[in-house]
């Protein structure tokens, strides 16, 4: 969009853990100063109903993704290693606990 | 070879993600229709924040004040959403302010009794309700996921407000009146709410071609109208439509002729409030500045000290 208006905050990417036990995952992001205002506004933003237990927070600018374009790179090898998969390997139904 | 591969993600339904290449039009169409929502999230909080401090018990004070931090969390998931496409929420508040970009036409009335309150939850959050959990399947993935988290917390705005009009109902006749007074003044805009007529929405079909919309607004409006009449009903309240009637061969209920020049003099300014919503968004934007600016100032300050 148009260039030369910024925002004033950096932006974060935000991440619940939803109960002990459980990863944090990827819930959204926000807009804050520093990452202490992060906190508290994901906080406020994301978890109003009990959603989790724990937060993170992390600068978008930090994140390193591979892109639609690593797709074919990064997963079309695992495609024909089936022989990683347990069902690859046929076992007679006789044997037991395997 | 890449628009094949967007056609092709649409056609299994699946979701668009941000990085995806998608057809410019897709990208515009998708930034307009998250940032009026967007928008429509936070001018909304202003109808009913208005009675905050005018609530009729603390019990009443508390909801109210969760419904409305709920709106404006609506409107910053989205804005989130926006800006996973390009989009500058600064660049998009401005946008508003100045008249570039809409909002919901319904946020231009006015609340004149605490009964609005109620009929806004069950009516205008109820319309949303409608309009939005088809859209929890939009084909763009941000969007959709933002729709899902919204739903989840619309139900209990809808609740609260048909609650709120039940015990109202059980009071007093003024009371009663209130409750019908306020549900007169608002059901008609409600269902203005899903926008012109097929016949008259040129962007429908693209839209649904692109799974960004999965419904057309008469389908959706029919939907609401089904939904409310029985809800009326055991409320004890009229709606305001004299040839509201359930049609046994179609299965739907027929209602009245909408008065399409108010929706079209609401959008393109000229409503009860829509200048008093505009100047107050403008004030909050203004008046928060110094806030944002010295919160800006304190973390370059303290990011120069090594921690």
């Amino acid at each position: 969009m148009s260039g030369e208006i910024k925002h004033e905050w950096p932006l974060f990417e935000v991440f619940v853990r939803a109960k002990r036990g459980l990863n944090h995952v990827h819930v959204g992001s926000l807009r804050a100063a520093d990452h202490e205002m992060a906190l508290h506004h994901a906080r406020d933003l994301y978890t109003r109903r009990n959603e989790g237990v724990s937060i993170w927070v992390v600068k978008s600018d930090d994140v390193v993704a591979s892109g639609p374009d690593d797709k074919d790179a990064f997963f079309g090898p695992s495609g024909d290693k089936a022989y990683r998969h347990p069902t690859y390997y046929a076992i007679p139904d006789s044997v037991p606990h395997i | 070879m890449s628009e094949q591969v967007f056609e092709a993600t649409i056609a299994k339904d699946q979701r668009i993600e941000p990085r995806d290449w998608m057809p410019e039009g897709y990208r515009k169409t998708m930034i307009r229709q998250i940032a009026q929502h967007a928008h429509s999230e936070i001018i909304g909080m202003q109808p009913e924040g208005a009675w905050i401090t005018r609530a009729p018990s603390l019990r009443r004070k508390a909801i109210l004040l969760a419904k409305v931090q709920d709106e404006a969390g609506h409107g910053l998931y989205l804005y989130s959403a926006a800006e996973t496409l390009g989009a500058d929420r600064g660049d998009l508040t401005r946008r508003l302010i100045e008249g570039r970009q809409k909002y919901s036409s319904i946020f231009n009335y006015p609340t004149l009794t605490f009964a609005d309150v109620g009929v806004i939850g069950w009516l205008v959050d109820g319309a949303a309700i409608c309009n939005q959990v088809p859209l929890c399947r939009s084909s763009f993935g941000p969007y959709a996921r933002a729709m899902i988290r919204i739903c989840k917390e619309e139900s209990f705005h809808q609740r609260q407000g048909y609650e709120l009009l039940m015990t109202m109902m059980r009071g007093t006749p003024a009371q009663r009146e209130m409750v019908q007074d306020a549900v007169n003044r608002w059901w008609w805009p409600s269902l203005m709410m899903f926008g012109p007529p097929d016949a008259e929405s040129p962007n429908t079909a693209q839209s649904m071609a692109w799974k960004i919309k999965r419904h057309t607004n008469d389908e959706l409006r029919q939907r609401f109208v089904d939904m409310s009449v029985p809800q009326a009903g055991a409320l004890g309240v009229t709606l305001p439509d004299g040839d509201l009637r359930w049609n046994a061969e179609r299965e739907h209920y027929d209602f009245g002729e909408i008065d399409w020049s108010e929706l079209k003099r609401v959008i393109s300014g000229d409503g009860p409030m829509n200048r008093e919503r505009i100047a107050h968004r403008r004030r909050a934007d203004e008046q928060g500045a110094w806030v944002r600016e010295a919160a800006a100032a304190h973390a370059a300050k303290r990011q120069g000290v090594p921690a």
